[in-house]
């Protein structure tokens, strides 16, 4: 009953449209702003959940389809659909934001409804992003996410917030404006922006080869990679928690969904001619920047890195696909290395999501991110320390939680392309479990450090909630991630399938 | 010796205008200097009106008048009714800065008003003469506009600049037009292209250094590099309310201007020109962007944006195609709509003897007044070419007519240094959003409630036709292609 409702335009435009209510009622009433704000979150995931029930697995179609014509001079359409790579991000988005609005509930104190009005006007917006299936529609969605991201950072953030957003928005301004060139150029080509169009052109390698190029310049900086990761430190430093939370959970998978939706279907002959250095670019991230991660004396800025370490492993199982042919010469592994990738994104979702609330936990109460500043937190907030070194497990990838999942899928993966790219994607193991679990000795364990840390009282009930969400999301991921993985398969074994003909 | 009436129909517009301006001009002088609003009423409605006479005639046919010099068709109509707009608006938000001078005088509208009829004739000419004609009314009634607040040095020594520059301009177009007549024996539009295509190659050398001459006095009056450089001294001298004026409707009428002389005249010699309109393209978006980052004063960065989008408005018409054209009539017309908000935003901060034009004067807006500050936001992120502005669209279109012509690197060209454009639009969003006032400007302000209206119009204007840019571009599809 609920596949001829237009849920998608719902979920884009409910958001949207609440935003602005939010900030029209609630500018001198901030009680009513977040009451608001929350009633309008959490409607949206409502209304979200029926995609998930009522999707259609095995099915590689778009679902939920909807058309309607919108700039018919460039046969511009406004698109909508969903499949089972997108279909999971948009729900991650919905229950993503709730805990984002509820999270901004007292620590947020300046003008509140602007705040909640811009992360619900950006919830709109990436899963519009999420849902377009027309290609201009999509980078008018991608593109428009900065405007509310720029003023959030750069009115609620920290002290260098400035330079963080300028660098922020530049950055991936920079490196969207070449896909625009990209998809202008497939148009004249094929005379259509429908993406699957796009699909189905065939392309001479050495135009491919150069829309890759443009992609990537696009997504990389998103996810990001090494070497165009240098904003990612400086943004989620000075970001707001919330703002933190949202670029972490959601913005960074913008990024690998962009590889699975136009790189690889798109170009596959180029992302066969270039994935070594994906391969290699996602390696360097793994390793290189989880030793990164060991050094840092900023909390935030450790899950930073770390979850550019962590992203690093959604590209390389991405790109493992041809190697894994070449190597083995079926194309079955390729399928677990995508999937593999997927599910580390949706499991990143929740761990960083749940790390950076840990660390906006402890900044609303001491207002310092430093480690130092910390010590023997478990004595006066056992149950804080409880999640916290529950989420510390699941960024290092202990089984039972989401973060093993994924992982080890693509570990698996990379066991069939070659010994020595598992080898060094192992290491993230060893390397996160350094990183990670050092901080929670220095900020959790121990004797308590000074009497700021003896002064501090348990989280409330709010935090409680916000914290036992995501960790029953972790929990559930890790020990039974077949309900996920059953309604991506279609759609990966499609991509697969579709990656394995050559264009030229 | 036949003796024929000319249709008079295609030209009522102008001839309304032409007479409203001459009537205005007589009621004004007895008019004393505290009813000057009703100068402004009447032109206000002059522009209303000879807006509904172009609605009425609108017609899909192209019609020749007055021995072939006139030409009313689609995409007459409809840059026609774009200035009206522009100028409307223009009117509305030069009143509370001219009335706060004192230099509230009839002048200012009625020089308005012969500029917007130069500009209609501009649009309609079909014949070498009638555009010069048109061009010349234009260019003195701007003259003479930046030049009236007589008492500021500033304005007088732009307008005498403005005045040589344009001049000389003035003489280039004429000489490249009499080599024009030379080579092809005739000044009619249509008769000139046709003996072009009839041409033989020995023709090419003489007619080819005639274009060069018209090239380089449409790159001067729209203020392309190298032949900018009375651009940002006009716009930081002239009073905002001029600028406001010179810096929109007038470029709408420069592109129809381009559109008659290079495209429908010259159009068989479109290989030679491309090459000239792809090195203004390229300066003027390298120049107009990268110097508009050293700007401290908002009218120079945005006469340097403006320069820059000039770039970007070549970019369509050098494609050579249908769809490029329509592109760049596209981008000027959003171009007109955003730079008069961007303009009226310094005239709504501008008091009495305190101008707004350091981009300083910006900081804290959000403070100050956050619904005007996200008006300008809006306006800004439109220059840049962040969707859902509307100023999106107009890129796309551009770089899209550039990428069917097979000039991918051009397109490159341009949004890599519309990536450079958009550091300087932020910096203005920084200090509206992220600092604080300035000492001495913390207090709120509201804009009086005509201009606080149509601010927020236009601001949404942007918004609105970045959500559904479909009627606008097909209207300049169906202007150009039919």
């Amino acid at each position: 009953m609920f596949a001829d409702w237009p849920i998608l335009s719902l979920l884009i435009w409910l958001p949207i449209l609440g935003g602005f209510l939010v900030l029209a009622a609630g500018r001198d009433a901030p009680h009513v702003a977040r009451r608001l704000g929350l009633a309008v979150a959490v409607a949206t995931f409502v209304v979200s959940l029926p995609l998930w029930f009522v999707f259609e697995r095995g099915t590689a179609d778009m679902q939920f389809q909807e058309l309607a014509s919108w700039i018919p001079a460039f046969n511009v359409n406004y698109h909508l659909g969903v499949d089972g790579i997108s279909m999971p991000l948009i729900l991650l988005t919905t229950l993503i934001t709730v805990v984002v609005v509820v999270a901004a509930w007292e620590s947020v104190k300046d003008r509140i409804a602007y705040y909640l009005a811009a992360m619900l006007v950006m919830e709109g917006l990436m899963i519009g992003m999420f849902a377009s299936m027309d290609a201009v529609l999509f980078y008018v969605f991608f593109e428009a996410m900065l405007i509310p991201m720029f003023l959030v950072i750069g009115i609620w953030g920290g002290p260098r917030r400035v330079y963080a957003t300028l660098k922020f928005f530049l950055y991936t301004f920079l490196g969207s404006v070449f896909m625009l060139v990209a998809l202008v150029w497939m148009y004249i080509q094929s005379g259509s922006f429908l993406i699957q169009d796009f699909h189905a052109l065939q392309i001479g390698l050495t135009a491919q080869i150069l829309i890759f190029l443009a992609f990537f310049m696009a997504f990389a900086v998103k996810i990001p990679m090494f070497p165009v990761h240098t904003w990612l430190p400086d943004a989620h430093v000075e970001a707001p928690t919330g703002g933190s939370v949202i670029l972490a959970a959601i913005m960074l998978k913008i990024g690998g969904y962009g590889f699975l939706r136009f790189s690889l279907p798109i170009t596959p002959d180029a992302s066969a001619v270039l994935d070594t250095m994906m391969i290699v670019l996602s390696l360097i991230a793994i390793v290189y920047i989880g030793l990164v991660a060991l050094i840092q004396s900023d909390m935030k800025k450790l899950i930073a890195y770390s979850s550019i370490a962590h992203m690093g492993f959604v590209t390389l199982g991405f790109f493992l696909a041809f190697y894994i042919y070449s190597n083995t010469g079926d194309w079955e592994g390729a399928s677990l290395g995508i999937a593999g990738g997927m599910v580390q994104m949706i499991s990143h979702g929740f761990i960083s999501a749940a790390m950076f609330l840990a660390v906006g936990v402890l900044y609303d109460r001491l207002h310092s991110r430093q480690i130092a500043d910390y010590g023997g937190v478990v004595n006066t907030m056992p149950w804080f320390a409880a999640f916290f070194v529950l989420f510390a497990m699941a960024n290092t990838g202990l089984p039972g939680t989401s973060g093993f999942v994924g992982e080890f899928m693509v570990i698996l993966a990379a066991f069939k392309a070659d010994f020595w790219i598992a080898f060094l994607a192992a290491t993230t193991l060893i390397l996160a479990a350094g990183y990670t679990l050092w901080m929670v000795k220095r900020v959790i364990f121990g004797a308590v450090a000074n009497e700021n840390v003896a002064g501090l009282s348990d989280m409330n009930r709010r935090e409680f909630f916000l914290m036992g969400v995501l960790a029953f999301f972790t929990l559930l991921l890790g020990v039974w991630p077949a309900p996920l993985l059953d309604v991506m398969n279609a759609t990966i074994d499609h991509l697969v399938a579709h990656i394995a003909q050559s264009k030229l | 010796m036949n003796f024929e009436i000319p249709n008079f129909l295609p030209a009522v517009p102008e001839m309304f205008v032409l007479g409203m301006a001459c009537l205005i001009l007589v009621i004004d002088a007895f008019l004393p200097d505290s009813r000057r609003d009703v100068t402004y009423g009447l032109v206000q409605a002059t522009l209303v009106a000879a807006a509904g006479l172009t609605l009425w005639l609108m017609g899909p046919e192209t019609v020749l008048t007055f021995s072939d010099t006139f030409v009313k068709d689609p995409m007459a109509d409809i840059l026609k009714l774009a200035v009206y707009v522009t100028s409307f608006l223009v009117f509305l938000y030069a009143r509370p800065y001219l009335m706060e001078r004192g230099i509230h005088k009839g002048e200012f509208y009625i020089l308005g008003l012969f500029a917007v009829l130069g500009m209609m004739i501009m649009i309609s000419g079909h014949n070498l003469l009638t555009l010069y004609l048109g061009l010349e009314l234009l260019s003195l009634s701007s003259y003479a506009l930046v030049a009236f607040w007589r008492d500021n040095s500033r304005a007088t020594e732009a307008a005498m600049k403005y005045f040589v520059l344009g001049a000389l301009a003035s003489g280039l177009l004429l000489y490249g037009m009499s080599m024009i007549y030379g080579m092809t024996g005739s000044l009619d539009i249509a008769v000139i292209a046709a003996e072009l295509v009839a041409a033989d190659e020995g023709m090419n050398v003489p007619l080819v250094f005639g274009l060069v001459f018209l090239v380089v006095a449409i790159a001067f009056k729209l203020g392309a590099v190298p032949f900018h450089m009375w651009v940002p001294d006009v716009y930081d001298g002239a009073p905002t309310a001029v600028t406001l004026f010179i810096a929109t409707a007038p470029k709408i009428a420069a592109f129809a201007f381009l559109m008659r002389l290079l495209v429908e005249g010259m159009g068989p010699l479109h290989a030679d020109w491309q090459g000239m309109l792809i090195i203004l393209a390229v300066l003027s978006l390298a120049v107009g962007n990268v110097i508009a980052i050293a700007q401290t004063s908002i009218k120079r960065m945005l006469a340097y944006s403006t320069i820059a989008h000039i770039g970007f408005l070549f970019m369509g018409i050098l494609a050579g195609t249908d769809s490029g054209y329509a592109s760049a009539m596209f981008y000027v017309i959003v171009y007109a709509i955003t730079a008069a908000g961007g303009f009226g935003m310094i005239v709504f901060l501008s008091r009495k003897g305190f101008e707004a034009d350091q981009i300083d004067d910006f900081k804290g807006l959000a403070k100050r007044n956050p619904w005007f500050a996200f008006i300008m936001l809006l306006l800004l992120f439109s220059m840049a070419g962040v969707p859902p502005t509307v100023g999106f669209y107009a890129k796309l279109a551009v770089i899209q007519a550039a990428v069917g012509a097979e000039l991918v690197w051009l397109a490159i060209v341009a949004v890599v240094f519309s990536i450079i454009g958009a550091f300087y639009y932020l910096r203005v969003v920084k200090m509206m959003f992220f600092d604080d006032p300035q000492e001495g400007a913390e207090e709120p302000v509201q804009p009086s409630g005509a201009l606080a209206a149509a601010l927020s119009i236009n601001g949404l204007a942007v918004l609105l036709l970045g959500i559904f840019p479909g009627l606008l571009l097909s209207l300049t599809h169906y202007a150009i292609i039919g």
